[in-house]
């Protein structure tokens, strides 16, 4: 009952709050001196933090991205952990400005949920995690087995229909956090477990002893991750949408944290619009003029902030595949700055 | 005689009206409260463009549920969905208000007991029980259940065809033939029997003094009738065993460890509190009336049985049903142990699927307000039916 109370809590919020952040967020985020960032607090290479507290991760770089933009500090950012089940109604609710939560971009989130996708920071597909020594080679070879999953996620109803449109019989066994989930599955309760293929390498290294587990080959959905905000902020939506495109930007342009200042000294016109040294695009947003070098200066460009969380600055070692800039064959692209 | 005119008091003065009148204002200020409250939700949400309603109920879930009780698929509605969970909630109440029940009653006169010992290990039952928090205490139960039990590889097959593993356990199912409808019809006719006979035997007893052997013909007419039924009839049960496939094991029914542990965890708990209510409701009878009792020539166990409990229980039953309720809404931190109870189903999974905070948490307080005002209404018809009658 204490979680419902939580989040009736939530709701009465948006019943009683008045008009709570409309077209404001930025103004208010400014007047607060502090980014409240929805994130992960317990994934390893999205959103983690450590025994002294200093979070790390993909997504958390991206909140602190908004914090350089904004005040050219990237530690103006309060990290709130969320779970999976209740980090809309936290967003809804206006207890975070933003949600960067790898968070899967679905039809119904973007309208019913009232939340708006600004972009995708990590293209994902869905996997599952079994032990070796079932010997199973596909999750098509999955039939009747009993698979541990976290609620409140895209990952539930997937698996639902990866089983039923393979004509295989699925027990579920549904838990409110990852933790919990991965604790079940570790102790023997599931044969499997599953969630986006990139956290299932991070799960896979929580296990009791991570080499007697192994990530099916099978990836069974498609699960584009990216920030979203609150509905009916225009300014404050293209900020976030923005700041991805910017460091995507930056990275295609050969700009990072170690260069950017030789780089404003730069001819390409582009490079000069990226960092404001042309042109007024920031102030278009709101914002300083140079936040694009706040940002780069501060977090990085794309592939420095991908390589140190997942790639292989990390203990992950994850390629780039689908997240390789389009010019080298990923998916990644951003439309220009101009 | 002319009676003298009341004196005239002017209504701002006349404490009656003025008390209707602040009534009345209290009453106006609450409902635009309300208004207020629940036209301005509607206006953000609307303004936030977050659906409304209860269009959801009868959309397609999609996820699946690993206990229901009724059918229940991946293609089944939001509103099933929450017919499972509450269902799944009430069975996992309702068992643990019956076992919490029985373990209470027994730790709760064991407390009393001469015996030194026992009653020192039934007071440290409640005292190490009863102080730590019940989240703790379920996740200690299902960890162990988890650890506890083997692999499904080395299932413990116990005799008569079940199976147990950190899966569950796996039992026989019935599968009833015709014919079959006669056991349940000779047990309801055992059961009026039993009634009827213990009826026949206080009035015999009240009239005539002499005592008849109501338990045993009872025993015999409600277990005893089925059973001749189910002979005449030619057994029509066959079972449908469980069989190890390759993952998991196929038919039978199978009791989830979750369930396991969440039952097992809420009863203990609760029977803990149940325990000193027993307690202190035994030792709030007058040592008087047992020494009463004894100079009638009563032995030790009618004297519990027809004077001390009877008392007790007025004393008892009020707090009892705190314990009931309790159980009840404790039951919703099944969420922590992946038992799929209403708050996990409705407020977590399908919440968080359609985004309607407002409607779907709404419907799960009315539905517990529910239950709680039902138990407490029942307890409260049995507590004036035992309370002490006054002439």
């Amino acid at each position: 009952m204490k979680r419902s109370l939580f989040t009736f809590a939530l709701a009465t919020l948006i019943g009683l709050a008045g008009s709570v952040a409309q077209a404001q967020t930025l103004k208010q985020v400014q007047q607060r001196g502090v980014l409240n960032c929805g994130a992960n607090g317990n994934l390893a290479g999205f959103g983690l933090p450590d025994a002294q507290g200093n979070w790390t991760g993909f997504d958390v770089d991206y909140c602190r991205a908004i914090a350089a933009a904004i005040f050219n500090d990237p530690t103006k950012v309060k990290f709130v952990p969320l779970t999976a089940k209740d980090r809309f109604t936290a967003l809804q609710s206006g207890e975070v400005d933003v949600l960067i939560r790898n968070t899967t971009w679905t039809s119904s989130r973007d309208t019913t949920n009232g939340l708006n996708f600004t972009g995708v920071n990590y293209y994902d597909g869905q996997g599952f995690l079994v032990r070796k020594a079932l010997k199973v080679n596909s999750a098509l070879e999955l039939n009747d087995a009993a698979v541990c999953v976290q609620q409140g996620t895209t990952t539930e109803l997937n698996l639902a229909d990866f089983f039923r449109t393979n004509n295989m019989k699925l027990k579920t066994v549904t838990f409110a956090t990852s933790d919990e989930a991965v604790k079940a599955y570790d102790s023997g309760r599931c044969d499997a477990y599953t969630t986006d293929a990139s956290a299932l390498y991070a799960e896979r290294l929580r296990t009791a002893a991570p080499d007697d587990h192994v990530v099916l080959p099978d990836i069974i959905s498609k699960e584009p991750l990216g920030p979203s905000v609150r509905h009916g902020d225009d300014q404050w939506f293209d900020i976030v949408r923005w700041v991805n495109f910017w460091l995507i930007n930056a990275e295609e342009l050969g700009v990072t944290s170690t260069n950017v200042e030789a780089q404003m000294k730069s001819d390409n016109p582009e490079i000069r619009r990226l960092l404001g040294v042309e042109g007024k695009f920031g102030e278009a947003f709101g914002l300083p003029n140079d936040f694009g070098v706040r940002i780069i200066k501060n977090v990085g460009n794309y592939g420095e902030i991908f390589e140190r969380n997942l790639g292989q600055g990390s203990r992950l070692k994850i390629s780039r595949g689908l997240n390789g800039l389009w010019t080298k064959g990923g998916l990644q692209y951003a439309p220009p700055v101009r | 005689m002319a009676q003298a005119a009341p004196p005239r008091t002017s209504p701002f003065n006349d404490p009656r009206w003025r008390s209707i009148a602040f009534q009345l204002l209290l009453c106006a200020v609450i409902v635009w409260l309300a208004y207020s409250a629940i036209t301005n939700a509607a206006e953000n949400l609307a303004r936030a463009r977050i659906a409304s309603g209860f269009d959801f109920w009868n959309s397609t879930a999609g996820f699946d549920i690993s206990q229901h009780l009724i059918p229940y698929t991946t293609q089944s509605t939001y509103g099933r969905a929450f017919w499972v969970g509450l269902l799944n909630t009430l069975l996992v109440s309702f068992l643990g208000i019956i076992f919490a029940t029985i373990i209470g009653f027994v730790i709760g006169i064991l407390q009393l007991s001469r015996n030194v010992l026992v009653a020192k290990l039934a007071a440290g039952y409640v005292e190490v029980v009863r102080n730590l928090p019940l989240l703790l205490q379920l996740l200690f139960w299902y960890n162990a259940v988890l650890k506890a039990l083997p692999v499904l590889r080395d299932s413990i097959s116990i005799p008569g065809g079940m199976f147990l593993n950190n899966r569950g356990l796996f039992l026989p199912k019935p599968v009833f033939s015709p014919g079959f409808e006669a056991v349940p019809i000779a047990f309801v006719i055992g059961l009026l029997g039993a009634v009827a006979f213990r009826v026949w035997a206080r009035r015999r007893q009240a009239r005539t003094g002499q005592q008849a052997p109501v338990f045993t013909v009872g025993l015999l007419l409600i277990f005893g009738l089925p059973l001749a039924a189910l002979a005449l009839t030619g057994f029509p049960v066959s079972f449908d065993f469980p069989e190890m496939g390759r993952f998991n094991i196929r038919g039978g029914i199978e009791i989830l460890p979750e369930f396991a542990a969440l039952l097992f965890g809420l009863s203990i708990y609760t029977a803990a509190f149940i325990a000193e209510v027993v307690r202190a409701g035994v030792q709030a009878v007058s040592h008087g009336q047992t020494e009463a009792a004894y100079s009638l020539g009563l032995r030790p166990g009618p004297t519990l049985r027809l004077i001390v409990i009877p008392q007790a229980m007025r004393v008892i039953v009020p707090p009892l049903t705190n314990q009931y309720l309790n159980l009840t809404k404790n039951s919703s931190l099944a969420v922590a142990i992946g038992y799929p109870d209403l708050v996990q189903i409705f407020t977590g999974t399908v919440l968080n699927q359609t985004g309607q905070a407002v409607e779907v948490v709404a419907v799960t307080m009315a539905v517990y307000l529910t239950i709680s005002l039902v138990t407490s209404g029942l307890m409260n018809l049995y507590n004036r039916r035992i309370s002490l009658v006054e002439r």
